[in-house]
């Protein structure tokens, strides 16, 4: 068997939850090849060539992959397919917009969010927003999934040594171009790979009360994510967004603010070690998943949890 | 511009799905079911693209038994013009609602492909992109805003980073994120009207779609319980047990 994985990088360095699908490709078994694809992503795929456990890193550095459109990497990805037993993409957007591509111009399903390996054809993966885990059984050639980064840990980013080898097909769909990103600025480490998120709902009241959160966060070297309905107010942006149709975080600690728990947003946060909730309405369903619940305004308990930090 | 729009039957959002004592699937009996809540915002897009005179015609279909005639006709009180329920079995694959959908669309000649970024119930994610696959057609997947310009679209994506903006040639597939539009709630004289609108039924082999199939659903579990926690009486106590209990504060 052999295993390639589609990695996330920004050309210069690996996204983190690279590491994680190394250790779920080594849960499968077999052989392990990296594919970078990007533009001038010469220092991705040295970072590639270090981790523990690869065979070999295949570099492909075109304009064409600068974005990672899916129309094009898709193209790259099924031109490399042969002789993979396993095609792996992290459930991130970027790896939810290509893969199913891969599998369809493959023929075959796609299994997403993949958070168990019961065995190579066998595998765990949430449905219903996490409120039931199916065990599917694949019998296709291939296995294409996405998988939940979260769910497995980070693979050592040293210590490998993996032959690098360029792949220089170009291919580029003539129907699709980029036109601009706009990617938000944060000193703040990235949610999905916190060991702290602080999250704030619509209790925040507005977007300048989500400066409370920050200072809390600046405490604990914490992400701050958001209930879908703070982002839907206009308080935070998009990228903020924890739960089913966001993003699933499973930190130490997860502090939530001013939000009620709706089955949509305990998708996204139930599986984190230690869980705040931080609500006036000691009725809100929060209080069933959280270890520690405070019944409180949260103007007065956020400052003074900053305070005693 | 003729838009086609996916529709899926789904457990309504607000509900939570318990599994069977066997763990064969989820219970699914007497649950309430609606339209897939991101498939609504296709719907809503598609109808308000015909408002703004940009499309002349809004096709919905959908793919399931004979219940999800229901989820038509509500799209169809949206302001559809015209229903297609592709019989086949609920919970088909992904791929072989992608195959259906391409002869579906080809048959239509649809210049824009409107899909929920995801159904609510296998959380699937992936049947917009098979199908854009499938047709060598471009794709925005997650879109919050969508503008036509004559024969491109132009489409802002919610990524994980922020947002991206793409330019497509049409004809193209675009599949929802939540912050597109709001849905309007379908007034009573629309949905009396929408009885009336043509729903045509089809099945896969008229249609020439091969099903694909090679995913066997093995078990399904209820997910790992939390332990009930408790409720601390004051932000002090809260940081003492974070500290010297729970060990994550430092
Ligand atoms: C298809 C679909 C997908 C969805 N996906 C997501 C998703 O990915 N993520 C997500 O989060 N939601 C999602 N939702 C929305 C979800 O159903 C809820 O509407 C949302 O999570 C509610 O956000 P909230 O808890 O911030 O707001 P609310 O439910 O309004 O709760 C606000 C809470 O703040 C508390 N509060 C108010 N003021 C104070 C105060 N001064 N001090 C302390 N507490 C206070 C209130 O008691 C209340 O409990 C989705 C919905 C749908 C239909
Ligand atoms: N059986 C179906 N009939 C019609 N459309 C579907 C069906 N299944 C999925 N879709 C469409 O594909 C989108 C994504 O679904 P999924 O890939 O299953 O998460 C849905 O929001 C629908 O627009």
């Amino acid at each position: 068997m052999s295993i390639l994985i589609i990695t996330e990088h920004d050309n210069q360095s690996l996204k983190p939850v690279t590491l994680n699908l190394v250790t779920a490709a080594q849960q499968i078994g077999g052989e392990i090849d990296l594919l970078v694809a990007g533009e001038n992503c010469q220092g991705a795929a040295e970072a590639a060539a270090a981790v523990a456990g690869v065979r070999k890193v295949i570099v492909a550095d075109n304009a064409a992959y600068a974005h990672q459109l899916a129309e094009n990497l898709s193209k790259l990805v099924v031109e490399l397919a042969e002789g993979y037993s396993h095609i792996l993409a992290p459930g991130t957007t970027t790896g939810k917009n290509a893969l199913p591509r891969v599998a369809a111009l493959l023929g075959v399903n796609q299994l997403s969010d993949v958070i168990g390996i019961e065995a190579a054809d066998t595998f765990k993966r949430p449905i219903y927003a996490g409120n039931a885990i199916a065990t599917v059984k694949s019998a296709d050639a291939v296995k294409v999934m996405t998988v939940r980064g979260t769910a497995f840990d980070a693979a050592e980013a040293t210590g490998g040594s993996a032959a690098i080898e360029a792949c220089g097909s170009v291919h580029q769909h003539a129907d699709v171009s980029f036109v601009d990103e706009m990617l938000a600025k944060s000193d703040r480490p990235e949610l999905t790979a916190a060991s702290v998120v602080v999250s704030g709902g619509r209790g925040m009241g507005n977007g300048d009360n989500f400066e409370l959160l920050n200072k809390v966060a600046d405490k604990l070297g914490a992400a701050v994510g958001a209930s879908r309905a703070a982002v839907d107010a206009g308080f935070v942006p998009n990228d903020m967004q924890v739960g089913q149709t966001g993003k699933m975080v499973a930190p130490e600690l997860y502090i939530a603010v001013g939000i009620s728990g709706a089955i949509q947003h305990l998708a996204g946060m139930k599986d984190s070690k230690v869980i705040v909730a931080i609500n006036k309405d000691e009725e809100a369903p929060i209080f069933q998943v959280a270890d520690y619940g405070l019944v409180g305004d949260l103007f007065e308990a956020v400052p003074e949890l900053e305070s005693r930090l | 511009m003729k838009v086609l729009v996916a529709v899926k039957r789904v457990i309504d959002y607000n509900v939570k799905v318990r599994v069977k004592s066997d763990r064969s699937d989820v219970d699914l009996a007497n649950v309430k079911m609606a339209l897939n809540p991101f498939c609504e915002i296709a719907v809503e897009e598609a109808v308000r693209l015909k408002e703004a005179g940009a499309a002349e015609e809004v096709v919905v279909v959908s793919i399931g038994s004979k219940a999800c005639q229901e989820q038509l006709r509500t799209a169809l009180a949206l302001g559809a013009d015209r229903a297609i329920q592709v019989d086949a079995p609920d919970q088909l694959d992904s791929l072989s609602v992608a195959r259906i959908l391409q002869k579906v669309a080809e048959e239509e000649s649809a210049d824009l492909i409107l899909l929920g970024k995801q159904a609510i119930d296998s959380d699937n994610n992936q049947t917009g992109q098979m199908l854009a696959a499938l047709m060598d057609r471009p794709q925005a997947t997650f879109a919050s805003e969508l503008v036509i310009e004559g024969e491109t679209l132009k489409v802002t994506r919610e990524i994980d980073g922020g947002l991206q903006t793409l330019s497509l040639k049409l004809p193209a597939v675009v599949t929802t994120d939540l912050r597109l539009n709001e849905p309007r709630y379908a007034s009573l004289p629309n949905i009396m009207k929408a009885k009336k609108k043509p729903l045509d039924v089809k099945t896969p082999e008229e249609l020439g779609a091969q099903l694909a199939g090679g995913v066997e659903l093995v078990s399904v579990e209820p997910p790992a319980e939390r332990q009930a926690g408790i409720k601390v009486g004051s932000v002090e106590e809260l940081v003492d047990k974070l500290r010297n209990e729970a060990k994550v504060v430092a």
